[in-house]
């Protein structure tokens, strides 16, 4: 094992100081080790980036390495699960649905084997390390693996339910998550029920249905639209696969409007998701989907990024208040 | 299915060497194991045969002698565990999982038809005495590496192998493995490279060349032997010796010296035939062939 960080170096005041989020998800497997579960933890070189340096000091025996070696990784943590272990391996959203899009589909999805899978520093999060960090197209391919769950938790502490409620689910699990610095959307921790959307306002001009890190920007635009007089819905759509229907159904029979928002591509990730459920049921509503669109991100710090996106509250706002006014 | 014990200098099943009666045995399911290949591929017309062959007796010295299992129960928990990175070797599996009744002998009769759990790659999820499912060249000796990792963290005792082929060594993603395993003391791993020195679209060494292979594995912290991939007396003892050392701190890699299509001689002269059909007058020859082999 590595020596503990010092408290001079960059590494040890950004997770203390700057992201004290990342302790999230250490926190939550340190739960269910203390609960007696033959949980192990992974990383490929990034304890640091996911928090799961915590994990490795309280837990070094359930703690696993992997190095700059994904696939190796992910191959692995099946290898593990199929002689009775609950893996969690985290790494970039990048990294693992891409470069390990077939280790996914292979040793853990058609094998069915209970890996959990932690793609963290989704969507545009990384900003100017650039696009070969981003990861903007990962609930697409992930949410077109058979057998596999996908869930983007909004904050800490639901991602910290998230991994609770995973602890007995029988099939394996994508988790895409941010950098540890999500504004808190739950100030408490609520239970966590796969499959299941968490219904905020419900609006009778327009539902915006949003997962992960737009959750909170979206949810701040809600409320400024209701403040001005709009009847404005919202729905945390955190399990991407499988989608709600009836929450998607119950919105789209009060709103003519669905507005989806993701920091993803508007291909195939929560919009093509909430649109393949409308156009099954052949229901009359407009349906927006706002994201990345179909294009690779410029370089900027996020906060910038997510400003020129319109992916910020301010953003959302204001696309929202488009549709309200019939302008697109 | 004996179980290496003490040591004795006479052979039999308490020695490290098969007695003469062991060996005739394991002869004949690696006999039987080439037979019942030329069978189940007659039913799906095309197939991996010589991919089989070169392996046959490696099989028949990992199910029959080294690994630890108990007939009719394919998940029995402390079991030693076997998986391929070359899946495509599977047709030769099934029928020594149907031997030993992991499966039923007559799920062989429709290999590969519909609605059939046996196709040309092994799948964990429907086939009892799959340890872990194949088919993408280059993953199983990570997932090898996960379950001896596992098994260490679970205080189990089981030995994991893991076969994988010369071509295969073209996947980065085994050298991720070979990294993984040695810098974590895996001493219950056990690979073995069947080297039979053909892929699909020719020799290895004219496609992408992987030699040398042994001193590649010593570089990496492996412990390598090397052995007639054919005399199954040979493979037993060394798999037998490998296993009687349980305190091992580093993973075992075996380079099976190997014949691609061994047992039928126009097969062992010809590369073409990585995938291929044998029409009934050529099966009744290979067959023919097999039945003489005396290795």
């Amino acid at each position: 094992m590595n020596k503990p960080l010092s408290d001079k170096s960059w590494q040890y005041r950004q997770l203390n100081a700057v992201t004290p989020g990342l302790d999230a998800l250490s926190d939550a497997l340190l739960e269910l080790v203390a609960a007696g579960e033959p949980v192990v933890a992974g990383t490929a070189d990034l304890q640091y980036s996911n928090g799961l340096s915590k994990f490795h000091r309280l837990h070094p025996e359930r703690f696993v390495q992997f190095g700059i070696s994904e696939q190796n990784m992910v191959s692995a943590a099946a290898g593990m699960a199929a002689v009775g272990m609950k893996p969690y391996v985290a790494t970039f959203a990048s990294f693992l649905a891409l470069l390990c899009c077939e280790q996914i589909r292979m040793d853990v999805a058609y094998s069915k084997l209970p890996v959990r899978l932690i793609g963290h520093h989704a969507g545009i999060s990384l900003g100017f390390y650039g696009t070969s960090h981003h990861a903007t197209e990962d609930l697409a391919i992930m949410r077109s693996i058979a057998n596999l769950t996908v869930i983007a938790p909004a904050d800490g502490n639901q991602l910290m339910e998230v991994i609770k409620a995973s602890n007995d689910y029988p099939h394996p699990i994508y988790i895409r998550t941010q950098r540890g610095r999500d504004p808190e959307v739950y100030a408490n921790r609520q239970p966590f029920t796969i499959g299941k959307a968490i219904s905020h306002f419900s609006g009778t001009d327009l539902t915006i249905i949003a997962t992960g890190s737009t959750v909170h920007p979206a949810l701040e635009a809600t409320r400024a639209l209701r403040r001005a007089g709009a009847s404005v819905g919202f729905i945390d759509m955190a399990t991407v696969k499988p989608i709600d229907r009836d929450a998607i159904l119950e919105a789209a029979a009060q709103s003519p409007q669905i507005l989806t928002v993701e920091e993803h591509n508007v291909l195939g990730g929560l919009g093509g998701a909430v649109a393949e459920v409308l156009s099954s049921e052949g229901l009359p509503v407009k349906l927006t989907r706002h994201g990345i669109y179909d294009e690779y991100s410029l370089i900027a710090p996020p906060t910038h990024l997510y400003v020129h996106y319109e992916l910020d509250a301010k953003g959302i706002e204001a696309r929202a208040v488009k549709l309200l006014e019939g302008v697109s | 299915m004996t179980q290496p014990g003490k040591i004795e200098a006479t052979g039999g099943r308490n020695s490290l060497r098969p007695s003469d009666e062991e060996i005739a045995f394991l002869k004949d399911r690696a006999k039987f194991c080439r037979l019942e290949t030329i069978r189940l591929i007659e039913i799906a017309k095309v197939g991996h045969y010589t991919s089989v062959f070169s392996a046959a007796e490696l099989f028949s010295a990992l199910y029959y002698d080294a690994m630890n299992l108990k007939r009719g129960e394919p998940k029995w928990e402390d079991r030693d565990r076997f998986m391929m990175g070359k899946g495509h070797a599977a047709v030769g599996l099934f029928p020594i999982l149907a031997d030993l009744d992991f499966i039923h002998r007559g799920l062989l009769d429709g290999y590969t038809r519909l609605g059939n759990p046996l196709g040309d790659h092994p799948d964990m999820t429907k086939v009892p005495g799959i340890d872990f499912s194949s088919g993408s060249i280059g993953h199983a000796l990570s997932a090898g590496c996960g379950m001896a990792l596992a098994g260490r963290m679970l205080g189990k005792d089981f030995y994991t192998f893991v076969m994988i082929g010369d071509g295969e060594l073209q996947e980065g993603q085994v050298w991720e493995a070979a990294l993984f395993g040695a810098h974590n003391g895996l001493g219950k791993l056990i690979g073995i490279i069947d080297r039979n020195g053909y892929q699909l679209d020719g020799s290895v060494d004219d496609i992408i060349g992987v030699e040398p292979i042994v001193e590649k594995w010593q570089a990496f912290g492996w412990e390598t032997h090397v052995v007639d991939g054919h005399d199954v007396a040979a493979v037993a003892t060394l798999l037998r010796t490998l296993k009687a050392d349980r305190d091992r701190a580093r993973p075992v890699m075996i380079v099976a010296e190997t014949i691609k299509g061994k047992g039928v001689s126009y097969m062992e002269t010809e590369p073409g035939w990585h995938l291929g059909y044998l029409d009934p007058s050529d099966a009744a020859l290979a067959i023919a062939e097999i039945k003489a082999m005396e290795i």
